[in-house]
């Protein structure tokens, strides 16, 4: 179909982003897996030579590694499970007729579009500080002791504020699926007398099931590395160092770059396996 | 669907979906309101919420300390700068792939896609050096092409997927009536493709400006975008709520904007075709 001449245009149509995508992969990550196999300190005393695997050891050996360990999948799962169940309820909300649904949709939406420094600074300081925030009135005024959240309940803190930023877009995926469902199946179980709750688990969440799975993996790709949240609200205290947030304090900020390379190669091996799962979804997809 | 739904069923509806998105919304217009206080309205116990002298002074007084203006402007710079670039990067590679599609087309469009994929932390420090090496840190420069290579593998996945609905024979029509390159490209392909570039860019505009892993490490006081500068407010002095209020609207309304009307590329953008 597409003769010699216009394939080796093609090719050189591609060639820029593929050249510099490979350099983006490839100069950074080499780079990476050179420090972790080096003891290299920059502050204090700079390239101490190589040290085989002994970063690798070390950082899952330090005691901040389980406890780290521990705060990332209680936050990348607890956002999961918060923003799957709920974005599944919100689709098949908003997917009903009603009055206003444009608007109602777009207020739903909004907190996508808002910058991981403001939500996180927004809630910590105007929702949950002890004294000002407005949990503390509300706590007051039914009489009860208000609570410290990001100290108190660190984990919950960061939980509530990252599934509110991500809670949109699972509703957006869920709905746009949902919208996809042939009605007449639907109303075929209704005249048979199934009963809603029959109606949704045999066939609402079957054909949502592929879009849940979707949700499910880039946003973990994504909570895997959250950053700012945690950059502008408890710095890793209070137990809500993730392994993102351990590996960023190695590297930058007790300047351990050895170290916090090895960190950074595990960080990679991790993602790549739920990245795996993914691009099996996304290959088959581009088949048909 | 011609599904009968009585009125009372959905003025049920109405009023559970508008509850659950002013709730949803409420952060973000209880930051609007508070902007518009002052300090001591503020934090007024119990809060006030419309009924208070609405004052525009925390504009203002952002504005003045802070050199707002010159943040707002490295933010637009970096997100215009990077989607612009990424765009005339991708625009001919995903024309290639859709229109000339070769065996190696998937693995390739696969490949961008596991950059996306990539850990920012786990190439922290490399890119660190390589900005002290070649002076780029907390520059725009530096900056705007960092952004671009993160977002360039969703630019490219959503051009790609907009240019596949082009049909070919389009092209094939045009030809027989004897259009030159020239003049397939400039009124039949482009008028057709400029939609979806359009989408493209405002999606990437929306992720670029938001983008707070590398706005945060590689600037400091010179190149720093909205998203340093309300990290700023972290550590606050003093009363603080309506200014921080006000800085925060003014840093998400323009994107907000952006945002609602670019609700449908996000999940074409996001989920890279994956989801229809």
């Amino acid at each position: 179909m597409s003769t010699q001449h216009s394939r080796s245009a093609a090719r050189l149509m591609m060639a820029p982003a593929v050249i510099v995508l490979l350099a983006w992969m490839l100069v950074p990550l080499t780079m990476t897996l050179w420090f972790s196999f080096k003891n290299y300190l920059p502050l204090r005393g700079g390239d101490l030579g190589w040290t085989g695997f002994d970063n690798y050891a070390r950082f899952v050996t330090s005691s901040a590694f389980w406890p780290s360990v521990y705060a990332t999948l209680v936050i990348v799962g607890g956002v999961l499970v918060i923003t799957i169940f709920f974005g599944v309820l919100l689709a098949l909300l908003l997917d009903q007729p009603f009055w206003g649904q444009g608007v109602v949709r777009i207020l739903v939406i909004a907190p996508f579009f808002v910058m991981p420094t403001v939500s996180a600074l927004v809630w910590k300081n105007m929702f949950m500080d002890p004294v000002n925030g407005l949990f503390a009135h509300l706590w007051r005024f039914f009489g009860a002791e208000p609570v410290s959240w990001l100290s108190e309940a660190p984990l919950f803190s960061i939980i509530l504020i990252v599934s509110w930023q991500w809670l949109p877009f699972a509703t957006l995926i869920l709905l746009t699926a949902t919208q996809s469902l042939d009605s007449e199946q639907l109303e075929a179980a209704e005249m048979d007398g199934a009963p809603p709750l029959k109606r949704f688990w045999h066939i609402i969440l079957p054909h949502l099931s592929r879009a849940i799975t979707v949700v499910l993996l880039i946003q973990t790709i994504f909570l895997l590395a959250i950053f700012a949240e945690i950059f502008v609200t408890t710095q890793g205290s209070f137990g809500t160092r993730t392994l993102t947030y351990l590996i960023y304090q190695r590297v930058l900020e007790s300047q351990n770059v050895g170290l916090g390379s090895a960190g950074g190669v595990y960080a990679i091996i991790l993602a790549n396996i739920v990245a795996i799962f993914l691009m099996r979804i996304v290959g088959k997809n581009l088949d048909t | 669907m011609a599904r009968a739904v009585s009125t009372r069923r959905k003025t049920l509806t109405t009023v559970a979906a508008w509850a659950v998105g002013l709730l949803i919304f409420f952060p973000i217009l209880w930051t609007f309101l508070t902007s518009f206080k002052t300090e001591a309205t503020a934090i007024a116990d119990p809060p006030v919420f419309l009924f208070f002298d609405w004052t525009t002074e925390n504009y203002s007084v952002v504005q003045e300390r802070s050199d707002y203006m010159r943040f707002l402007w490295n933010s637009v710079i970096i997100a215009g700068g990077s989607t612009l670039l990424g765009i005339i990067i991708a625009v001919p590679a995903a024309w290639a792939m859709a229109f000339v599609p070769s065996r190696w087309t998937k693995d390739i469009l696969l490949w961008m896609l596991s950059t996306k994929m990539l850990p920012a932390v786990g190439v922290l420090y490399p890119m660190y050096l390589i900005f002290i090496q070649l002076g780029l840190l907390d520059t725009r420069i530096g900056l705007t092409i960092v952004l671009m290579l993160v977002n360039l593998p969703i630019i490219v996945w959503m051009l790609y997927t907009y240019f596949k609905e082009i049909p070919g024979e389009i092209l094939e029509a045009a030809r027989m009536d004897g259009a030159g390159l020239k003049e397939e490209l400039l009124y039949v392909l482009t008028p057709m493709a400029i939609p979806g570039i359009a989408s493209t860019v405002l999606l990437n505009v929306i992720l670029a400006w938001n983008e707070a892993f590398w706005t945060l490490n590689l600037t400091a006081a010179s190149a720093a975008p909205l998203t340093a500068f309300i990290a700023s407010y972290s550590s606050p002095e003093g009363l603080f709520y309506a200014k921080l209020s006000a800085a925060s609207t003014m840093a998400i309304a323009p994107i907000l904007i952006l945002g609602w009307f670019s609700q449908k590329q996000l999940v074409r953008g996001l989920t890279f075709g994956a989801v229809k």
